[in-house]
């Protein structure tokens, strides 16, 4: 592994880390020995290449954000679609953002083509099928619940403090809606994925057990509850839930996971109806990358005014949330189950007059990586 | 404070991705260019495009040891804005009327020329990045660009330990670097 040792010692050279010994000695070396100051060299040209891309990055990503930001202010003006060359550029541009976004909408489009076609071509005896498939799948889940059940108990019970970390086949965002019960609110595509386990991620990494209470697949929310006997009382939730609907404009901010770290966004409504004239959703105009499923959207007074689920995938900058009053809808239904009859939740935010980087660290606390397998 | 130290306050934030300095110099210089290239047969996306193009090309000068602005900040950027324009305008033959209107334009070729050479190379190492696949792609990236450090990259990425990390990272990085290297030489 003499590569390997090379490497690390490039790297520590460059970013002054040996001690003046070992440096001497490793500049000894490669005054006698050409092709290992050859190698050196290569190296650290190539961590200064790897350097300036890193920064470059991220240079364009806040440029993105000032644009986006000054667009909704009016300075910058820009036209909502884009000839086919631009697509192209933006395309090159904007490879990795666009394929978040495409695999998201892609999810959506795929299933539903799946079903139509099956019904298409002999319709009764498919249905039976599905009936019977459908049937199958809730035998299933509920298995699957008694073992999770089972499973949080041993875990309840043991003393062992060191939790597995689960190999996650999927991720998206949720947020905290009731600090009393533990309920998480996210996208029912998302909990479609959850075929084992469901996890939420807190933003220190730390992970916690939950099961889903509600899934509405026509509105696309799900419920979550925390079981884990770790989740710690969180103090009330700074933000509340709008009745009404979103205003062409207003301006919104969003906090998601699109990557392993909390991501911080920006946007404002820019349509008061989804895709296709959709009511159950409004559209954002957003930089594309910052929303992953579930997202929280909210106002800078606090108002939870929608949750991210899907992006049009031949435009730049359109994203789709769902309207917060839908999340009502859910809580009547929770609120019909016997055991959560008392769920609750925020009436007044205390978000409101704080300055953006206060209030992000407030409602970082209460988003969630929701994660499994 | 005088205008010049504003200014010179402006570009150290730049070079630092400060994001007030970089929404300040869009708020002071962005209409000028968009009526410039408006003027030379562009549209608003155009004028969009070509504002950012300038602000990476500030950027990268900003943060070269040996910087030194020597006219004025609007100057600078009319300058490389208008260059970069003319040459996207020679490239797309949409030649039109053309209203070289302002004679206070400074040389920027230099610094152009490297431009489009870091352009090139950042396009080398997006690919190159776009190859190595997951997990490869986000460990490197938490590693040299957000850096992170190695214990903590273990605990996000599920790795027994730091050292387990590390190995992984040069798999990676090997593979990587064979990736840039083998594009980069052909381009040579």
């Amino acid at each position: 592994m003499e590569d390997t040792l090379l490497i690390d010692a490039a790297e520590r050279f460059a970013r002054g880390e040996m001690t003046a010994e070992e440096k001497l000695f490793f500049e000894e070396l490669r005054k006698k020995s050409p092709e290992l100051d050859q190698l050196v060299v290569e190296q650290l040209f190539f961590l200064n290449e790897l350097e300036r891309y890193g920064s470059t990055k991220n240079f364009r990503h806040i440029l993105q954000e000032t644009e986006s930001k000054l667009v909704g202010e009016g300075l910058i003006t820009k036209s909502p679609l884009n000839g086919k060359a631009k697509v192209i550029y933006f395309w090159k541009r904007y490879k990795r953002t666009i394929a978040v976004a495409a695999s998201i909408a892609g999810i959506i489009s795929i299933i539903s083509a799946g079903l139509i076609s099956a019904f298409n071509i002999k319709k009764n005896e498919n249905l039976n099928l599905l009936v019977g498939k459908l049937r199958e799948q809730e035998i299933k889940s509920q298995q699957i619940e008694k073992k999770v059940n089972k499973l949080e108990k041993n875990v309840g019970s043991s003393t062992v403090v060191e939790k597995p970390r689960v190999e996650a086949t999927f991720r998206a965002t949720g947020f905290l809606i009731d600090g009393n019960n533990n309920f998480i609110v996210t996208n029912a595509h998302v909990i479609k994925e959850a075929r084992n386990q469901l996890i939420v991620e807190n933003n220190k990494g730390e992970q916690f057990v939950a099961r889903s209470i509600y899934v509405n697949p026509a509105t696309d929310i799900a419920i979550l509850k925390v079981t884990d006997n770790d989740f710690k009382k969180l103090p009330p939730i700074p933000y509340s839930i709008r009745k009404t609907n979103a205003k062409l404009g207003e301006q919104v901010f969003m906090l998601g996971y699109p990557k392993q770290e909390i991501v911080y966004g920006e946007g404002y409504i820019s349509a008061k109806n989804g895709y296709m004239m959709d009511t159950i959703y409004c559209q954002l105009s957003t930089s594309a990358n910052e929303g992953n499923s579930g997202s929280p959207v909210i106002t800078k007074n606090g108002e939870l005014l929608g949750i991210i689920t899907s992006m049009e995938t031949n435009a730049e900058g359109v994203v789709f949330a769902i309207k917060s009053a839908n999340i009502y809808r859910a809580i009547d239904e929770v609120k019909k189950m016997k055991e959560y009859k008392d769920i609750k939740i925020t009436a007044q935010p205390s978000l409101k007059g704080a300055d953006r980087t206060s209030q992000i660290e407030k409602v970082a606390d209460y988003v969630f990586m929701v994660k499994g397998n | 404070m005088s205008n010049l130290s504003q200014e010179k306050t402006l570009l150290e934030g730049l070079a630092k991705e400060d994001k007030a300095s970089i929404e300040q110099i869009y708020r002071d210089n962005y209409t000028m260019i968009q009526s410039f290239i408006l003027h030379n047969n562009g549209t608003a996306d155009d004028a969009a495009d070509i504002f950012q193009e300038t602000m990476i090309v500030l950027f990268e000068k900003s943060k070269s040891p040996d910087f030194e602005l020597n006219c004025q900040l609007k100057t600078y950027i009319y300058s490389v804005s208008r260059r970069l324009w003319l040459k996207r305008l020679q490239q797309m033959q949409r030649f039109g009327r053309q209203t070289d209107d302002v004679a206070d334009v400074v040389p920027v070729d230099e610094d152009l020329e490297l431009h489009e050479k870091r352009q090139q190379d950042f396009s080398i190492m997006e690919t190159a990045m776009g190859k190595i696949g997951e997990p490869c792609k986000s460990l490197l990236e938490a590693y040299y660009i957000q850096k992170k450090q190695m214990q903590q990259i273990a605990d996000e990425f599920g790795y027994t330990n730091a050292d387990n990390a590390k190995t992984q990272k040069y798999k990676c990085l090997v593979r990587l670097k064979k990736l840039f290297f083998a594009q980069y030489k052909n381009g040579q």
